[in-house]
């Protein structure tokens, strides 16, 4: 039976009986509440309840059954568990019908349910993030069953080329072996990161400075906006942007100066990347800088400070943990882009402190090694996982880090919005 | 030692001038920032514009019996290199659809090739000189000219530039939303319910909101990696279908739904909660009944931001196999199927000098398709705003 029929008939089926659930349970309060008996709940409330009571059974064994089925392999034939769940559905309709009595409390056993259903809901994105964990530090931990852990970390030459030969069994026909020494990745990663950082923080900050401090309201409410269009576009066009206009450019102007740029260099996607953070950091650091107390400004420009001493020397240093935070934000950002780099950058591992060569980065590699044609298990394949695991330790610890600081500004100043 | 009157005047000239010049400085970074936006969307606009048009030409059209056997043969030597080869392979198919059309010679404007385009457009082009000199004489009798192009917007993709389209990928992205949708706005909105009107202040509860707020920061191609291992590898989700992109997408999207709707839940003020319980109302009915529906426009906003953003991305989308080559529009979840920004992805990456323009025209359907769901969202905030 495929899939999509069994999803069907069991679907179908269940509808049916919680209609017929509903029907029926309304129908007993009713008749109850007709003969002169007061009772605890609305028919319709009772109603519901013998719907969940058939229904909620009925899903918990067909899951359960499903999750028996994948994790542990066990072989239950789909149509047993399929007339299994719906047996199970009839038995809850048969209970929750018996349950409807004028004593039974149905709103606190449906509300019981819901509230269960809504922590359940809430625990799917503690699951998402161990999903992740799993299933990355799973398919890492078989690369580094093939690699040395230390080899990957220190080496500085990425070779991926001769693995799938390997993975075929035929390794001596290669040449050379594969190498995966991940240092010029991050060497490359941090250039591009740095290169975007560079152009997002000081144009960010000081675009931050002038709507919180200096901009008439005006201005304000049109700059805001347009910003948030910045951070709108898919990075996926910038990269081609950054491919297309500002690759060449690049290249003609270091050609001016008599420079040899590569069209792959690690210039055009840094820049592109650091334009399209600026938003980023100029709308959490503005947030930042509107919240530091108005008090502490009138006291600096009591005591005679111009504005902008006041900016300089009170302002800013009272929101450096806002900011910081944000920056680490942007960096982890820059770190993880992908789409950029993939179209900009280039593919060949290159260690190299010169930002008009061409470099790759971790997330290049991990989309080169992910569309390739290698079978799952080769080590290439794999390698991405391992990248993808060193990548949300990075970012991770980026994360908390800004976290704890913006928590620090918070508690400073008494400060509820941010 | 004292200053003088003129010293210190001096001073505060100077020190005027400074902060004036802090204040010149970060209004040139601002408008920095909207040069940008500028400068992008010119360039955008230049190299895109030509998409939506494409070259036409008049040929004779001969439905001989010979055409339906090889279809170059239905326009005579000279138009062969003008006219698009994907067209001429149509003929044949039309020919069975409609018997009447053997034996006919008709006058037809058909689609030419993709560097005559080309060169009409001013572009550089790859045509031979003999071949330029024919379309100098059809423009002049006016059988050449750029008519708009309603196969860009019909048609799937192609590896001829003069036949692809974006059709595919709309219909991808409609799919891959629907999922992201189905999937996100329930589970997100129930964890916000729960979040913010039900949960007990504990440990689990701050690990949760701690998690999420991490969740919204995590790289989106380590989405990828998860749905790959997980819905792929592991419950066999098939490869490059909207099914497996959209729950990707939905476990992004999902931080950013239970955020804005934690939000909306936030601004409804505690009194309106005081007077439903007053009465007699249940946690859940005053939930239902009241706060619910006071917060649904905050919460429609976020959701739409959110689909904007899962619209864009492409990274997780690529790791799941969503750049797949797709000619026909896809209709169901599990076929393979691409997106709008993939298409844009794999166009960038021909290396054919016409899929430039089709790039940055699809590009300006995507951004168009972005700006005004953004509007919206902006608009519904606008209309529903509500102090209390």
């Amino acid at each position: 039976m495929q899939t999509n029929q069994i999803i069907a008939i069991f679907g179908g089926a269940l509808l049916l009986l919680g209609l017929i659930a509903f029907f029926l349970g309304r129908a007993k309060a009713t008749r109850v509440r007709a003969g002169g008996t007061a009772m605890y709940a609305q028919p319709d409330q009772y109603a519901w309840f013998t719907v969940l009571a058939t229904a909620g059974p009925a899903l918990v064994v067909s899951a359960v059954g499903g999750f028996l089925m994948l994790l542990l392999g066990a072989e239950i034939p789909t149509p047993y568990l399929l007339a299994g769940s719906l047996v199970v559905a009839c038995l809850g309709l048969a209970i929750g019908m018996l349950m409807v009595r004028p004593d039974f409390h149905a709103r606190q056993a449906i509300e019981r349910v819901i509230r269960f259903l809504l922590a359940g809901a809430a625990l799917i994105s503690i699951f998402t993030t161990l999903g992740i964990l799993v299933s990355i530090i799973g398919e890492a931990l078989r690369f580094f069953q093939m690699q040395n852990f230390w080899d990957f970390i220190t080496g500085t030459t990425w070779n991926p080329g001769a693995s799938f030969l390997e993975a075929a069994g035929r390794a001596d026909e290669g040449g050379s072996a594969a190498q995966f020494g991940s240092v010029p990745l991050f060497a490359g990663t941090f250039m591009i990161t740095a290169v975007a950082m560079l152009v997002a923080i000081p144009i960010g900050l000081l675009a931050a400075i002038y709507m919180a401090e200096f901009a008439p309201q005006r201005v304000r409410t049109l700059a805001k906006p347009v910003l948030e269009v910045l951070a709108g576009i898919p990075t996926v066009v910038y990269g081609f942007f950054a491919a297309i206009t500002v690759a060449p450019i690049i290249v003609s102007v270091a050609g001016f100066f008599g420079l040899d740029a590569s069209f792959n260099n690690a210039l055009a996607p840094g820049i592109v990347m650091g334009i399209m953070i600026i938003p980023f950091i100029s709308s959490l650091s503005d947030d930042v800088i509107t919240s530091v107390p108005d008090s502490m400004r009138q006291g600096s420009l009591a005591l005679g400070m111009t504005k902008g001493e006041t900016i300089r020397d009170v302002v800013i240093p009272a929101a450096l943990p806002g900011i910081i935070s944000a920056s680490l934000l942007a960096v982890s950002r820059a770190l993880g882009e992908t789409m950029i780099v993939v179209m900009a950058a280039g593919m060949r591992p290159n260690l190299t402190a010169n930002p008009l060569e061409d470099m790759t980065t971790v997330t290049v590699r991990i989309v080169a090694a992910l569309t390739g044609d290698q079978e799952f298990a080769s080590a290439e394949t794999l390698s991405a996982f391992a990248l993808g695991l060193v990548l949300f330790v990075v970012t991770l610890s980026l994360n908390l880090v800004s976290v704890i600081m913006i928590r620090r500004f918070r508690e400073k100043y008494r400060v509820n919005n941010l | 030692m004292s200053q003088s009157f003129d010293d210190i005047s001096a001073q505060l000239k100077r020190r005027h001038r400074k902060s004036a010049r802090l204040k010149w400085i970060s209004m040139g970074a601002l408008g920095l920032a909207g040069l940008f936006l500028v400068l992008f969307f010119a360039d955008m606009l230049v190299k895109g514009m030509p998409a939506f048009q494409q070259a036409q030409i008049q040929v004779q059209v001969d439905y001989s019996e010979q055409a339906s056997q090889i279809p170059l043969a239905a326009v005579n030597e000279e138009a062969r290199p003008l006219v698009s080869r994907g067209y001429l392979r149509l003929i044949p198919g039309r020919m069975e659809d409609d018997p009447d059309l053997l034996g006919t010679t008709r006058m037809e404007w058909v689609l030419a090739d993709g560097q005559v385009d080309q060169y009409l457009k001013g572009h550089h082009s790859k045509l031979k000189a003999g071949d330029r000199a024919v379309v100098d004489r059809l423009v002049e009798e006016g059988r050449a000219e750029l008519r708009f192009n309603t196969t860009f917007f019909t048609s799937g993709d192609s590896k001829m530039p003069e036949l692809t389209g974006i059709a595919s990928a709309a219909m991808g992205t409609l799919l891959t939303l629907l999922v992201t949708l189905a999937v996100s706005f329930p589970i997100g909105v129930m964890t916000a319910v729960y979040l913010e009107e039900f949960a007990p202040d504990n440990r689990i509860t701050q690990a949760i909101e701690i998690n999420i707020n991490n969740l919204a920061a995590i790289p989106s191609i380590l989405f990828g990696l998860l749905g790959l291992a997980i819905f792929i590898n592991f419950f066999g989700v098939p490869r490059s279908s909207p099914l497996v992109g959209g729950l990707t997408l939905a476990l992004m999207t999902l931080p950013v739904i239970i955020i804005a709707t934690r939000t909306a839940l936030r601004s409804v003020p505690e009194s309106i909660r005081h007077a439903a319980f007053g009465v007699g109302c249940s946690r859940w009915q005053v939930v239902r009944d009241h706060v619910l529906p006071l917060a649904l426009p905050g919460i429609m906003t976020g959701s739409i931001i959110g689909l904007a953003q899962a619209m864009g991305e492409t990274a997780p989308l690529i790791i799941v196999g969503m750049v797949a080559f797709i000619p026909d529009v896809t209709t169901s979840f599990t076929e393979a199927a691409t997106v709008l920004p993939a298409q844009i992805f794999t166009w960038a990456g021909e290396p054919d000098r016409a899929f430039i323009e089709k790039t940055s025209g699809g590009i300006l359907v995507l951004l168009a398709v972005l700006i005004s769901l953004n509007a919206t969202a902006v608009v519904l905030r606008k209309k529903f705003e509500r102090r209390w």
